[in-house]
């Protein structure tokens, strides 16, 4: 079977690596090609690169980056924030990137799901959701950095994605984002029940540990981001604890 | 060592990363302008991402159904990535009704429906004694079709993915992988190393 995937996610601003919780309060963490690069050297499955630019100008750069980031790059590299359209998707494809995630537009304008998966194939599709727990077992696409709420149920939203052609699901709890506290396993286990395609867990991991849970509720890759950009721990380490649990990670 | 590889517009993604890679290796990727670029290339790259249909489509659209299954038949150096290796079959079930190149009499077929689909991550390849490319390894697909089966006077590598599925073939110096060696991290670019250096070129 394939390899559960450890994918460090790089949320880049205006060109440069940020850190937040919660999507608020970003500060810098570095440069997104020696981070990436570090984070391959590391043992990185792939690396997701989210643009969170305020700003077209700041969005501007997530072309150039993407084309940097896939020179020294060797491994799949997604890419997502501010892509509205099949001409955004095209642009970072074209400048290296292998997969596309929308996330905000696609909630707009469902059709481009469609439209991407159409142009470029579902293995190029990753539709990112943010998910607001809200009652019992259920949770609420946020979007805009979870400024705004839409009122769409999660995993009714993703099983409507995965039949319009999305090929595979990034899927951030934003309750849990940047805590540290552990994945939200209810809603991972929600999800990979709801549809057939991969799904990336996000938000909330401290750990190895944290790791082993998302991947038993379903998951086939763990997204990283806080304990690798704060230096807690590295990709390798990850892997070896996971590898010495049993877990058949690529080395 | 700078080897002149031709790559060609299937009109899908992933043309960038192929050259990327290519690049790190000092080689100069370029696309292919016209089937006279794809007949005489030393080395030729046949990438894919994307539907079968379009991908087909895209190829007699610019004439190059003949070129492209000659040099296949011939032995050439010829790499064929993902969507690429899948072309070399008959048909596929994922556009039913086109016609493949059909160098090789295999179809294409489905990944078994009860598992995640696309299978997206890296996956352990086995080649067999003969493989002269492909070494043992961990190679990272995005695929949701495979090949039926090794065709007759090819040698195939294995890989698991709910039951074996052919993960490569190669026969002369074509090589057709449905992993990615370009997204395969140093395995990969090893790859594509023994490919470069140890086929034909200007044969």
């Amino acid at each position: 079977m394939a390899a559960p995937r450890l994918i460090p996610c790089l949320d880049v601003r205006d060109g440069r690596v940020v850190k937040g919780v919660r999507f608020q309060d970003l500060r810098d963490a570095g440069d997104p090609v020696t981070q990436a690069s570090m984070y391959q050297d590391q043992g990185a499955d792939e690396i997701v690169i989210l643009d969170v630019s305020a700003t077209p100008e700041g969005r501007g750069n997530a072309v150039e980056t993407t084309s940097s980031v896939r020179q020294v790059l060797s491994i799949p590299l997604t890419v997502g924030g501010g892509v509205r359209s099949v001409e955004d998707a095209f642009a970072l494809l074209e400048a290296g990137a292998d997969k596309v995630a929308v996330n905000t537009a696609a909630v707009q304008r469902p059709e481009l799901i469609d439209e991407l998966a159409t142009r470029f194939g579902s293995q190029c599709t990753v539709l990112a959701v943010d998910a607001a727990a809200r009652w019992s077992n259920r949770w609420e696409v946020v979007v805009n950095g979870g400024r705004t709420r839409t009122g769409r149920d999660v995993k009714r939203w993703i099983r409507f994605a995965a039949a319009r052609g999305a090929g595979e699901i990034l899927l951030t709890s934003w309750d849990r984002d940047g805590t540290r506290s552990g994945y939200d396993l209810d809603l991972i286990e929600a999800v990979t029940a709801a549809v057939g395609i991969p799904v990336i867990a996000s938000g909330g991991a401290d750990n190895a540990g944290h790791l082993e849970e998302a991947l038993s509720s379903g998951a086939t890759a763990v997204l990283i981001a806080s304990i690798l950009h704060d230096g807690v721990t590295t990709v390798g380490s990850l892997k070896k604890e996971l590898i010495a649990n049993g877990a058949e990670v690529r080395p | 060592m700078s080897a002149d590889v031709v790559v060609v517009p299937t009109g899908t993604a992933n043309a960038a990363s192929v050259a990327a890679a290519f690049r790190r290796l000092e080689a100069e990727p370029k696309p292919a302008k016209n089937p006279d670029e794809v007949r005489d290339a030393d080395y030729l790259v046949l990438p894919g991402v994307g539907a079968f249909g379009a991908a087909m489509g895209h190829i007699d659209r610019h004439g190059l159904r003949e070129t492209l299954t000659d040099r296949i038949k011939e032995g050439r150096p010829t790499l064929a990535i993902c969507l690429g290796m899948q072309l070399l079959g008959e048909k596929s079930d994922e556009s039913p009704g086109v016609s493949g190149l059909g160098v090789v009499p295999e179809g294409v077929t489905r990944l078994p429906r009860d598992l995640t689909v696309p299978q997206l991550g890296w996956n352990l390849v086995a080649p067999g004694p003969l493989s002269r490319f492909v070494k043992p390894g961990w190679a990272y697909f995005a695929n949701s079709y495979k090949l039926a089966s090794v065709p007759d006077g090819w040698i195939g590598t294995q890989t698991e993915y709910g039951g074996d599925f052919v993960s490569a073939i190669e026969r002369g110096d074509v090589l057709a992988c449905q992993f990615h060696p370009e997204l395969s991290g140093e395995w990969g670019a090893d790859l594509l190393g023994r490919w470069l250096n140890g086929t034909g070129g200007r044969s």
